[in-house]
């Protein structure tokens, strides 16, 4: 039960043996036996996931039920659930009980989905490796010595340790990518302006991003069906009529032409990954795809750019955190400034003071041209590179991340270790294209290997076709870690 | 690019985040770090290409000008950390 498919789940809720409230109690039961060992969740509220349970028990009796009726999701604590508490990860937002819901979690309420509890994080989403969520980091589950990526790490282990059926993620600069590689899941960040930003705290606006993280393609496609559409309360959420993204699944890759970066294959690639990665565009060669050379030679400037406009991005949605209207005050101030300042101080981890303090100087005066200018035009290049590319294939291929994933505390005090770890994901968000990752193998340490599909904007459901034949012809997302 | 103790106070300070003389330190050191990574956009020519803010063409919608939320005061205020008769309660500021 723990291994099967959304597909599967649903069938044996609609057959009835079982029923939401017990399938939610197996997930919970386990959620309990794993949380102390990888703290994947900050929350878990059994008697708020089983009333949830007991109203989908209600739908599939009356037959009002849909694909996700009665199935658990683990929700990424950046999601604001009403009446559940909604960290961010953060010391700041430690006791905020959300007065309402997010765009997404009201989807996943509307489709009769159990919210299983949520998910760990990297504090505010700012990190790779979880390692900065004021609530300890997350083990993965492969090897509890490794990270298990960031920032949507909880959610990735969640999954890779068979916690939850699905989890949610949000993606600014890989965060959902890259520890759904290092945890050896599946996970897309569908286009930019896809699925609403309301109700998801806000890290950098013009590249926030949230989807589905899950075991396959196909539990993917059947997640973001939910998880889509048009909010007019998010001011960037695109208009566009509703698509089902399974719908092209079963398409055979016949003349599909994938596109292969130099870029992503020089140097700073671990062998291991290197290989794994070729064996899997083998793979596709077998399954009829053909292989065509591109270049994106603005990759290694992505890095930089990416860090000037998302901490300029942050420094200013970040600013609503002032000890006055909700989360956290500091108890010693004399006076205004004071207690801002304090409050920020005591209620931020130091990766995001790091970032408030980036991008407060990049857009200070003097200082504005020659670096957040700069960043936008480069962003230009970036974007452009892409449309290049897709000229002349379908989807572009490559690693999601430069190595398996790195052990906890390895990469240490220097943050910029940690910011190069994002190279191959990073543009992908400045160009607001979709993006996506499935497990592909595993490096030299045993620990898995994803593959990254990058696809022109509005193709998620073709990428997800060509994931799903993959995955019908291998077994590697099938696979579970000993834990 | 290397920055000074004194650039990290003025960037803290208008950051509105308080910081000791230890840790400026540490974070002096940080940033400089950060920043000459940054640097590596100046050696690019990016004369006549034009800004991009945004991965789409958005253009912003308007609505009618008409009352759409109700009045959630007590659910909003209830995590505030100091409230009283509805306001928001901080240090005074005017003598």
């Amino acid at each position: 039960m723990f291994n099967s498919s959304l597909k599967g789940l649903s069938a044996q809720l609609a057959d009835r043996k079982i029923s939401s409230v017990e399938l939610t109690r197996e997930f919970l039961k386990r959620v309990g036996e794993l949380n102390p060992v990888l703290n994947a969740f900050v929350t878990v509220d059994p008697e708020a996931s089983l009333d949830q349970a007991r109203i989908a028990d209600a739908m599939i009796s009356s037959g009002r039920a849909g694909p996700l009726t009665g199935i658990p999701v683990a929700q990424k604590d950046i999601f604001c659930a009403k009446g559940w508490l909604t960290t961010c990860g953060s010391k700041m937002l430690s006791n905020f009980v959300s007065p309402y819901d997010a765009h997404v979690i009201e989807r996943f309420n509307a489709a009769g989905a159990v919210n299983l509890g949520k998910t760990n994080m990297d504090e505010f989403a700012m990190g790779s490796s979880n390692e900065t969520s004021f609530f300890g980091p997350v083990k993965n589950p492969w090897d509890i010595k490794a990270v298990p990526g960031g920032s949507s790490g909880g959610s990735a282990a969640a999954v890779a340790a068979r916690m939850a059926p699905a989890a949610t993620g949000t993606d600014t600069g890989g965060s959902i990518r890259q520890p759904a590689a290092l945890c050896g899941i599946s996970g897309i960040k569908p286009t930019y302006g896809l699925v609403s930003r309301y109700g998801m705290i806000a890290f950098a606006s013009s590249l926030d991003q949230g989807g589905p993280m899950a075991k396959s393609a196909e539990d993917l496609a059947i997640l973001l069906n939910a998880m889509a559409g048009f909010d007019k309360r998010d001011s960037t959420s695109l208009e566009r009529q509703p698509e089902d993204y399974a719908r092209d699944l079963e398409q055979p890759l016949a003349g599909l032409r994938i596109g292969i970066p130099k870029e992503y294959f020089a140097e700073g690639l671990s062998a291991d990954v290197e290989k794994a990665v070729q064996a899997a565009i083998s793979e596709y060669e077998k399954l009829g795809a053909t292989i065509v050379e591109v270049s994106l030679p603005n990759t290694r400037l992505s890095i930089p750019v990416y860090y000037v406009l998302a901490p300029a991005e942050a420094s200013s949605n970040l600013s609503r955190y002032d000890g006055v209207r909700y989360g956290y005050r500091s108890a010693n101030y004399r006076d205004l400034t004071e207690m801002y300042e304090n409050s920020r101080a005591e209620g931020f981890g130091a990766e995001v003071k790091r970032r408030i303090m980036v991008g407060t100087y990049v857009l200070s005066h003097g200082y504005y041209d020659a670096y957040y200018m700069q960043a936008q035009k480069l962003r230009r290049l970036i974007a452009r590179d892409f449309a290049e590319s897709f000229e002349k294939c379908d989807v572009i291929m490559g690693p999601t991340s430069p190595s398996t994933a790195f052990d906890l505390g390895e990469k240490g005090d220097d943050p910029v270790q940690m910011y190069l770890s994002d190279i191959y994901t990073i543009a992908v968000n400045l160009a607001g294209l979709p993006g996506m990752s499935i497990p592909v193998g595993f490096g030299d340490n045993g620990r898995p290997v994803g593959l990254q599909i990058i696809g022109n904007y509005f193709s998620e459901a073709k990428m997800l076709n060509v994931a799903h034949q993959y995955q019908k012809a291998t077994d590697w997302h099938g696979r579970m870690p000993n834990i | 690019m290397s920055i000074s103790l004194s650039d990290v106070k003025r960037i803290a300070s208008l950051s509105r985040i308080a910081v000791s003389d230890a840790e400026a330190e540490a974070t002096r050191a940080q940033l400089s770090g950060i920043f000459s990574l940054i640097e590596e956009m100046q050696a690019v020519d990016t004369g006549g290409i034009a800004p991009m803010s945004h991965a789409q063409e958005i253009v912003l919608r308007l609505r009618s000008d008409t009352v759409t939320e109700t009045d959630q005061h007590e659910a909003f205020q209830r995590g505030a950390p100091q409230v009283e008769a509805a306001l928001y309660l901080v240090p005074k500021v005017i003598e």
